[in-house]
């Protein structure tokens, strides 16, 4: 119980809180504008795994950090289009469409990685952005050097959300994207294309999606390798669930997801950890997801038409 | 544009619109060589020779596609009735670890030993099914997400038994399990050839699949079920029930592939068992259109181009990950042209 206490005490713990719940924040937004204008964007796994090796890359090759986040963001829109291009006129299924732009967007990162380094055995390292401590703030005793002691891109994430939730709600653009997911033949009625407002979302999405993967490369661990994202586009599908599609519930299911994650690691080293395989904390993270779905399902109001196929003209 | 349905595609366009997918396949494949800078036809050729240009490839190739099968099978049989099981991997791993436990000291040996362990792997792949299902069919709990969660958590058992109890004495230190005992590995097919009769089961799985599907109620009730769930409901369908039992079918069958692999192939279960069998399944039943027998030949064209990648990346260096690229375009080129086989595009 102490040992719990210490961690949640350290300022060490809230840093990692904020850090390790950064990349989740962009890619929730991300697939929570997909999924508000109707469209389930299962890519999100892959499209990360290549927003992180395209912002690697890029400044690897001698780029800015910021030239890295836009190159990232505009492949993932690319792949984001491909996937709205796929599933919104023609009207493929979004389960298979989606599994098959993470299984390409993943191939085409290692296939590259592989090509740019074929001898490398250990991931080359590149300058990561710097945090940037908001001066005052990050004086704050205890969560002033996690919240705001972070890298610019931390601050973007926090940003991109309030963003969202503005966009979402309270402009012309934010009420066609939502009704495009919720009556989609109403949004056609009004002279307004669910074609062009859902391939425009899933781009949009995909490109923060990517974003969140750079993040990993630019600002947490500065070099790519292989598995790093590790399932965490699939924990953001589950978030944006918890979420019930609100941007702001799923900033705070980011950060208890975070909080988690940055405490089962600390915890790993007290002696209770000591006394459990290692496996059992790494597990916990997935089944507190699955646990969150199960709470948040009973309740949640999903867009009416996540994924359901608009086709013009038929009733 | 819009789409219109085609009422009676023609020969022509069932077999000439797959047919482009495969040609639109193999163009991205010469632009992925000449991307590595290797001759995109000396490449194209290198990996069908990998695949199937000896009687050592051919026999790798049709190991590899054991357990593809297998899972094709299982996510072939789950997305007729639009029940998304993502979580093969996972199911595929129960079913090895089933198989590593029992089989290292069985208690009955021979044909009914083996057919007993074979029970209880797809036992337990269908229990790690059921419970994301149940939570779909009870709470409403998308099963996307909790059996794509699945597989990192099972994995993570799979690593913390192999580190543990599970950890063979006699493995040099290595995380893996004791030997199968020879008494309850799976015999080769036929005597003298690498290949074991995991081969035969799937094939066996894959004709009872289709019996299944095309002559039994269950098979017409699970095509109910994804046609259309609410249909199905008002005409007397079982909904929750078809989905319980789809799942335990589903689940079993990518058992029986970590169960072949462990029992048949390697003899041992690692964590390497399986380099995303699971996921592959995915593309695999769907190059197949959810056929069973589709699933056959789409198992053993993408172990083909596994096989022959690996050994072509050994010849000309180019990466071998030119196979999940290659897979993944030609499984998103098929799904196209399979909509398009259905549906006409109409500009206006």
């Amino acid at each position: 119980m102490t040992d719990l206490l210490d961690i949640f005490l350290s300022a060490s713990f809230w840093v990692a809180l904020v850090r390790i719940a950064s990349p989740l924040i962009f890619a929730t937004m991300g697939e929570l504008i997909c999924e508000r204008a109707g469209v389930l964007n299962l890519g999100i796994e892959g499209i990360m795994v290549f927003g992180a090796f395209a912002g690697w890359l890029t400044v690897y090759l001698g780029g800015g950090l910021w030239l890295g986040v836009g190159v990232a963001m505009l492949a993932g829109m690319a792949f984001g289009l491909l996937h709205g291009v796929l599933t919104v006129p023609f009207g493929l299924s979004q389960h298979v469409v989606g599994l098959g732009i993470t299984l390409l967007a993943t191939a085409a990162a290692y296939f590259a990685y592989r090509l740019a380094l074929p001898e490398v055995t250990s991931p080359p390292k590149i300058t990561p952005f710097a945090p940037w401590p908001i001066p005052g703030l990050a004086a704050i005793p205890l969560i002033g050097e996690g919240f705001f002691a972070q890298t610019p891109l931390t601050y973007a994430g926090f940003a991109v959300a309030g963003l969202t939730a503005l966009v979402l709600f309270r402009t012309p653009l934010g009420l066609a994207l939502r009704a495009a997911g919720e009556n989609p033949a109403a949004v056609e009625a009004q002279g307004l294309s669910v074609t062009a407002l859902r391939i425009g979302a899933v781009a949009v999405g995909s490109g923060l999606m990517a974003v969140g993967g750079a993040f990993l490369t630019l600002s947490a661990f500065s070099s790519f390798f292989f598995e790093m994202v590790n399932g965490r586009g699939w924990i953001c599908i589950a978030l944006v669930v918890f979420g019930g599609w609100k941007p702001g519930k799923a900033v705070l299911g980011a950060l208890l997801f975070a909080a988690f994650d940055a405490g089962q690691i600390r915890l790993q080293q007290t002696a209770l950890g000591a006394t459990l395989p290692y496996q059992v904390f790494l597990m916990a993270p997935y089944l507190l997801s699955i646990l969150a779905l199960v709470v948040m399902s009973r309740r949640a109001s999903v867009p009416a038409a996540l994924m359901v196929p608009f086709n013009k003209g038929e009733r | 544009m819009r789409l219109e349905p085609v009422a009676n595609p023609g020969l022509l366009r069932r077999l000439g619109l797959p047919a482009a997918a495969l040609v639109a396949t193999v163009v991205t494949g010469s632009l992925l060589a000449l991307s590595a800078g290797a001759d995109p036809l000396a490449t194209l050729g290198l990996i069908v020779t990998g695949a199937v240009g000896s009687k050592f490839a051919a026999l790798e190739t049709l190991n590899r596609a054991t357990p593809l099968i297998f899972t094709g099978l299982a996510v072939a049989v789950a997305f007729r009735a639009k029940l998304w099981n993502i979580g093969a991997e996972a199911q595929l791993y129960a079913g090895a670890l089933v198989t590593a436990v029992l089989g290292a000291h069985p208690i009955v040996t021979g044909v009914p030993g083996v057919a007993l362990i074979g029970l209880a792997a797809a036992l337990a792949g269908a229990l790690v099914l059921l419970g994301p299902v149940l939570l779909k069919t009870r709470l409403g709990v998308d099963e996307v997400v909790t059996t794509l969660l699945l597989n990192f958590v099972l994995l993570l058992v799979v690593s913390m038994l192999l580190e543990g109890v599970l950890k063979d004495p006699m493995g040099m230190g290595w995380p893996k399990s004791a030997p199968v005992a020879k008494s309850v590995r799976l015999p080769r097919l036929i005597e003298g050839l690498r290949l074991h009769w995991g081969f035969g089961l799937a094939l066996i799985a894959a004709g009872l699949v289709w019996l299944m599907q095309a002559r039994m109620r269950l098979g017409y009730e699970i095509r109910a079920v994804g046609l259309n769930r609410a249909a199905a409901r008002f005409a007397g369908v079982p909904v929750g029930a078809v989905l319980v039992k789809t799942a335990l079918i589903s689940g079993g069958l990518a058992a029986l592939a970590g169960y072949s692999e462990v029992a048949g192939l390697k003899g041992t279960l690692t964590l390497d068992l399986s380099p995303g069998f699971g996921y592959t399944g995915v593309i695999v039943a769907m190059l197949a259109a959810l056929h069973p027998g589709g699933v056959v030949v789409a198992a053993l064209f993408v172990a083909g181009v596994f096989v022959g990648s690996d050994a072509m990346s050994r010849a000309a260096g180019v990466p071998s990950y030119i196979a999940d690229l290659l897979l993944a375009s030609a499984l998103l080129y098929m799904v196209l042209a399979m909509q398009l086989v259905r549906y006409r595009v109409v500009w206006r």
